[in-house]
């Protein structure tokens, strides 16, 4: 290399002018006013931020749109304006307008559903805009990376729609928090209602989506139905998106199996369950009994998807418009007199979240990561649409009522697709806390 | 070649741009972009397009697949962080080796066509290895999860403290996050930089060119092109190895979608976009896309109404409808009319830019000479 041929004077003088710059500019950082507060991102002027973290492009961005709009629905109610929408049901009343004196405001992001993009744009609000939170994502995938990177930046991730079991799970953390459901009460919910109607008799064949969620899911699944007498014929993973499942979904008929469960999400669910029902499987009689599909984790949005094909399919789902309790006519209402239509689960979820958030700041007068922690944790509270829920401090996950629900034979308007067949009250899908691993670690407030 | 070369030139062009690099966080903050983790990022995909063009630039091979080469940098860096410890020199020159063979075993099959052909090969290729890490090689990628660092894994020369800290790459105590992490970006930078203006130079660099003028002479005269060819590939793979091991020194998560084919689109987009063939333009291309997919794509109603408030209100509603469309979840669509743009007008890319007003300067103070100050490169 040339570095070896030449004379070394006029070199060595420039390149420790480089060095030396460098040098000069290193210590800089460490003077920075960004470390001297007693956390991370301490808001000192009139408003807070908030983080709204969601995927605008790609496979779920209508689930992301659906989530910001409830975050937008919920910065206004937090800030006084509207007409409160849940606050009015919800069972503390600690929020009157503002936040600990300060108004909301909020930064957006869209993740695209990628871990790495989802990463970026949640240290963009965390280095740039100053957010104290993040919330939102509507992949298990990208709410685990999140959820690690605002424990190792310090502040407070509240979890949107996210059902694997290791978001709060073996991939739990001490600032991450969960209101959705996941499989584990999933399967504990559904069992019963399988039972009832299709016997204790029956062979099942999984599809599931390659990453966590599906796998997660497949497990929940398997574990109760086998419980209760079920062989599972075999479990076959399909890549992500894979956007034609004709291939996998041919070996099902030769396989004996008399059930199909579809452990598919977003427009994966839509095509995989329009595929298997265009192939005539629920026309069939496999050893003297009907073919059924049951598809476990259900969304009106994807119901919207599928059309026709979801009649008389069975799923669980964490919330659901057509529910008749205070707290969700409530939200019903609010968010349907500000966009005309029903809100989504994945909404429902987002906006309990924020406020719950908001709640746990404002009783614990301050918005240090570690405070707010420590007033989410075990905390109970009703009037949210779910009936009396329970952030359980163990794990952070919230435990209440599980909603097993049907595609309607007999649908009278778009947005009514699903009925309710049962509520499964929550003392039935608890499980013990250590049950699925994980540790959470300490609190970090990036101070 | 319109500008005069000498290595005086180049070490002060060098001198100006390494303080231009570690005076960003100054210079950048106005612009809304002085945050590390877009400063970081402006250095790994500066990094990635820089090796990029040294294929394209200067062989004219274009490779549709070079998305593959940062994936498995980023694979190597997390597994030596899992096996080795959080140490991100180690990572880094594992991730140099690892994906320098992984190019030689590509390049070798691939270089066997040129033009039309290669793209497509390579394309194929890094396809083939983003399936592999989706969804076949589940138990050493994670899949669609990603892979990260765990609490368990053996991290064998990570010292007793360490191994209770943080999951965080340092070197010998510094944490990669933050400035940190962009200063060791910025400096990893300028020494592929250094060695891509010694490749410019160099003879290696002119036989380059000459592959990209006229292979058919070049083989009248006696000269295999292919030795060449597979260095450039290799040394542009070893590249984008580095740049996807500073991915995840920075950040220690490796994800499959990092080699899906829009990935290997958009650093083809950022060459092209800043100057193929020039020294600086890539690493234009490069921070120009990154600023508008964390910035623009950040703006919402709420900015918008903020940024047109001193209009009245008749105009500007409209004003703010017209251009929600252009930011937010729409900012592709700005960078596929900026794109547009600049190739139909400025088909040199950034850099012709820079240079044209440039030689607009020089003319009205009377010199004929044609040298764009940025753009000595070429």
């Amino acid at each position: 290399m040339s570095l070896i041929r030449k004379p070394l004077n006029r070199r060595s003088i420039l390149r420790a002018g480089a060095m030396g710059g460098a040098a000069l500019a290193t210590p800089t950082i460490f003077t920075s006013g960004a470390w001297s507060a007693g956390y991370l991102n301490e808001p000192t002027g009139a408003e807070v931020v908030l983080g709204f973290n969601v995927p605008q492009t790609g496979a779920y961005a209508d689930e992301g749109a659906d989530e910001l709009r409830a975050y937008q629905l919920a910065v206004k109610h937090l800030n006084g304006e509207g007409d409160g929408g849940l606050l009015n049901t919800f069972s503390s009343k600690e929020l009157q307008g503002g936040v600990n004196g300060k108004k909301v405001a909020y930064v957006t992001g869209d993740t695209q559903t990628k871990s790495d993009a989802a990463r970026a744009s949640a240290k963009r609000m965390i280095e740039k805009d100053g957010a104290v939170m993040i919330t939102g994502g509507s992949s298990s995938g990208v709410a685990i990376a999140v959820q690690s990177l605002c424990q190792e930046a310090g502040v407070i991730f509240m979890a949107g729609l996210t059902h694997s079991n290791d978001t709060t799970g073996k991939d739990k953390r001490k600032n991450g928090f969960r209101h959705f459901f996941n499989t584990e009460m999933s399967g504990a919910a559904l069992a019963p209602v399988l039972k009832n109607n299709y016997g204790t008799d029956r062979k099942a064949y999984h599809l599931t989506a390659d990453y966590t969620w599906g796998w997660s899911q497949e497990e929940s699944i398997k574990k109760y139905t086998e419980g209760m007498g079920w062989e599972t014929t075999a479990a076959v993973r399909t890549p992500l998106g894979a956007g034609d499942f004709s291939q996998y979904i041919t070996p099902v008929l030769n396989s004996g199996a008399d059930v199909l469960v579809l452990n598919h999400y977003g427009k994966d669910m839509v095509n995989s369950l329009t595929q298997a029902v265009q192939f005539g499987l629920r026309d069939k009689q496999v050893n003297g009994k009907d073919f059924v599909i049951i598809v476990p984790l259900y969304s009106r949005l994807m119901a919207q998807g599928a059309g026709e094909n979801v009649k008389g399919i069975f799923g669980s789902t964490n919330w659901h418009w057509s529910l008749q309790d205070e707290g969700s006519k409530a939200f019903v209402k609010s968010f349907g007199q500000e966009y005309g239509f029903p809100p989504s689960q994945a909404a429902h979820t987002c906006y309990v979240q924020a406020l719950l958030y908001a709640d746990a700041a404002q009783r614990a007068g301050t918005f240090d990561p570690c405070a707010i922690a420590a007033a989410l944790e075990g905390f109970e509270f009703d009037g949210m649409g779910n009936g009396p829920t329970l952030y359980r401090a163990d794990d952070h996950q919230c435990f209440k009522d599980v909603l097993v629900v049907k595609g309607k034979e007999n649908p009278t308007s778009q947005f009514d697709l699903l009925e309710v067949v049962e509520v499964t009250p929550r003392s039935q899908v608890e499980y013990p806390a250590d049950m699925l691993g994980g540790e959470l670690g300490t609190c970090n407030n990036g101070a | 070649m319109t500008s005069k070369t000498s290595p005086m030139r180049d070490w002060i062009f060098f001198v100006v741009f390494a303080i231009a690099v570690l005076t960003m966080p100054i210079w950048l903050a106005p612009i809304g972009a002085g945050y590390p983790d877009l400063l970081q990022k402006f250095m790994i995909y500066g990094l990635f397009a820089t090796g990029f063009n040294l294929l394209f630039g200067l062989t004219g091979y274009l490779s549709f697949g070079h998305a593959a080469f940062l994936g498995v940098g980023s694979y190597s860096a997390v597994w030596t962080f899992k096996l080795l410890g959080m140490n991100p020199v180690p990572a880094a020159i594992v991730a140099v080796i690892t994906s320098g063979i992984f190019a030689l075993l590509i390049g070798y099959v691939s270089l066997r066509r040129s033009g039309i052909y290669f793209s497509i090969l390579t394309l194929a290729f890094a396809q083939m290895s983003y399936n592999l890490a989706y969804s076949v090689l589940t138990p050493i990628t994670n899949g669609e999860t990603g892979l990260r660092v765990l609490r368990t894994d053996p991290r064998l020369f990570d010292s007793s403290n360490a191994v209770d800290g943080p999951l965080i790459a340092n070197l010998f105590g510094i944490e990669m996050t933050g400035y940190a992490g962009f200063y060791f970006c910025a400096i990893v930078l300028l020494i592929a930089f250094f060695i891509a203006q010694r490749i410019f130079r160099s003879p290696f660099g002119i036989m380059l060119r000459a592959v990209k003028t006229n292979q058919n002479r070049m083989n009248y005269t006696g000269l295999n092109p292919r030795p060449y060819t597979l260095a450039a590939f290799v040394i542009s793979g070893m590249y984008a190895g580095l740049a996807g091991a500073l991915l995840c020194i920075t950040d220690p998560l490796a994800g499959a979608e990092r080699m899906q084919w829009t990935a290997s689109g958009e650093v083809v987009l950022m060459t092209i976009l800043g100057g193929a063939g020039t020294l600086l333009g890539p690493i234009f291309g490069a921070a120009l896309i990154k600023y508008f997919e964390n910035i623009f794509s950040a703006f919402n109603d709420q900015t918008l109404h903020e940024i047109f408030g001193f209009l009245p209100d008749f105009i500007e509603v409209p004003v703010v409808s017209v251009t929600s469309l252009f930011v937010g979840e729409g900012w592709h669509l700005t960078l596929g009319v900026l794109f547009m743009l600049i190739v139909i007008f400025l088909p040199g890319g950034l850099m012709e830019g820079f240079s044209r007003i440039g030689r607009l300067f020089k003319r009205s103070s009377g010199k004929s000479e044609s040298r764009g100050a940025a753009a000595p490169a070429d």
